[in-house]
């Protein structure tokens, strides 16, 4: 790591840092009950930016799979690997967090409905993903293919939510336009923080993605010299 | 076009000669139904709420099958070596495997409906389900083809495509599920005009997308 990148990377470090710290002071501390649902809304702050997050970083994977496609650069690869990855998990955490709110407001943890259903056939189709990539037999093939599941994959995401909004909803309609002033800088806050946090770690899997490889390259010029 | 055709007639001609693919899609679409059947026990007032799901997991399931051997027999004579050969782009080869998918698929729907219609003691004559159907089919073999293709060309072909093609297709089985529900209840034509919009912008979306990345998954 040279000094301009380690620099940038302590930065990046120092503000995921902060804002997190900021963003948990402001859930626990600072925003206000909210008066129907009580404690239990301020999942809202964890659940809302997660799922946003997580939807950015499958935006990221589509982008860089087509560039992949295009230029044959690994580094597109890489970084829509990693992206996918964080969002599995982003997506994991919202699936997670959306049923231990659902249960005491909606009175059960899971409904058929648009969002809920949209996330999960979203987890599906980038664990499938991540799949496509370990059943390849070489690693350039498991990238291409990888790559245009993330397209399909993407592509799809509009079609599903459309499908399942006729079918279904219940999901409560975006909040944030009647949100209350302190409710709404707290939720920013918590987007904020997860933004960084996404980059941090987009940032830190591609580099040890990078240097896996390297080691991999650097493994098979030694094993065919000892040849 | 004609290129397309002649992919096509080339599938079609060695299905006649080794009834490879059909005849077991077809057995195993019944069995579907006829398990399913067991399965949710349906009585005279859960049949509305049973059947059109009954019908779709068959379909999908054995469209997986039929889909899965489409690009395997390819790859199990070293044809698909062949077909690459051919001076044709890449797409073309596309067409013409999806169109060999389409005809197979509506085949087995169409000796499986009546059939189904008759277990589940329904209208035997629906034109709607003829639309529905052929959008769906269009639908499932775009995406389809293309994750054949794919599946074929890994270490563990049989379950990848299916895990690749379902979360694709949902909305397809959706939208399906629910405009069969419509001409079941014998409810009006128009009722099932949103599902059939959104299958048809599917099969326009997927079939577009899936011909132009199709040379990125059978390239060597």
């Amino acid at each position: 790591m040279n000094q301009t990148n380690s620099l940038k990377y302590n930065l990046l470090l120092g503000l995921s840092f902060v804002l997190i710290m900021a963003s948990l002071a402001l859930v626990f501390l600072y925003a206000p009950t909210e008066k129907e649902m009580g404690e239990i809304q301020r999942i809202f702050y964890f659940h809302v930016p997660l799922g946003w997050i997580a939807f950015l970083a499958f935006f990221v994977v589509f982008v860089s799979s087509i560039l992949y496609l295009r230029n044959r650069d690994s580094k597109w690869d890489t970084l829509a690997h990693s992206s996918a990855e964080i969002g599995v998990i982003f997506t994991t955490l919202v699936l997670i967090t959306g049923p231990i709110w659902a249960k005491p407001v909606w009175g059960s943890w899971w409904e058929w409905e648009a969002r809920l259903t949209s996330s999960l056939v979203l987890w599906l189709t980038y664990l499938a993903y991540l799949l496509v990539r370990s059943y390849a037999r070489e690693e350039s093939r498991g990238a291409r293919f990888a790559a245009v599941m993330g397209i399909v994959g993407f592509i799809n995401v509009p079609i599903v939510y459309l499908s399942v909004r006729l079918w279904r909803t219940q999901h409560p309609p975006h909040l944030v336009d009647t949100l209350e002033g302190s409710m709404l800088l707290t939720l920013l806050i918590g987007v904020a923080a997860f933004t960084f946090l996404y980059v941090l770690l987009a940032y830190h899997r591609t580099t040890l993605m990078n240097q896996a490889r390297k080691v991999r390259i650097l493994r098979q010029t030694l094993d065919e010299r000892e040849e | 076009m004609n290129k397309v055709f002649a992919i096509l007639w080339k599938d079609i001609l060695s299905e006649l000669r080794a009834k490879e693919i059909a005849a077991s899609v077809l057995f195993f679409a019944i069995l579907v139904i006829v398990v399913f059947s067991f399965a949710f026990d349906p009585e005279d007032d859960t049949i509305g709420l049973v059947a059109p799901g009954v019908l779709w997991v068959a379909f999908t399931f054995a469209g997986v099958l039929g889909l899965n051997r489409m690009f395997a027999m390819e790859k199990e004579k070293g044809c698909l070596e062949g077909l690459m050969l051919c001076p044709v782009d890449r797409d073309i080869i596309y067409w013409g495997k999806m169109a060999g998918s389409f005809i197979f698929m509506i085949i087995v729907e169409v000796v499986v409906t009546p059939i189904f219609l008759v277990l589940f003691d329904l209208p035997l004559f629906m034109p709607e389900l003829a639309l529905i159907a052929v959008l769906a089919t269009v639908g499932f073999v775009s995406v389809g083809t293309l994750f054949s293709a794919l599946a074929t060309n890994t270490r563990a072909k049989d379950v990848l495509l299916p895990i690749l093609f379902f979360p694709i297709v949902i909305p397809v089985i959706i939208c399906a599920v629910k405009a069969s529900e419509v001409a079941f209840d014998g409810k009006p034509f128009g009722d099932m005009l949103s599902w059939l919009g959104i299958m048809g912008a599917f099969d326009v979306i997927f079939l577009v997308v899936s011909s132009l990345v199709f040379e990125f998954v059978i390239e060597e």
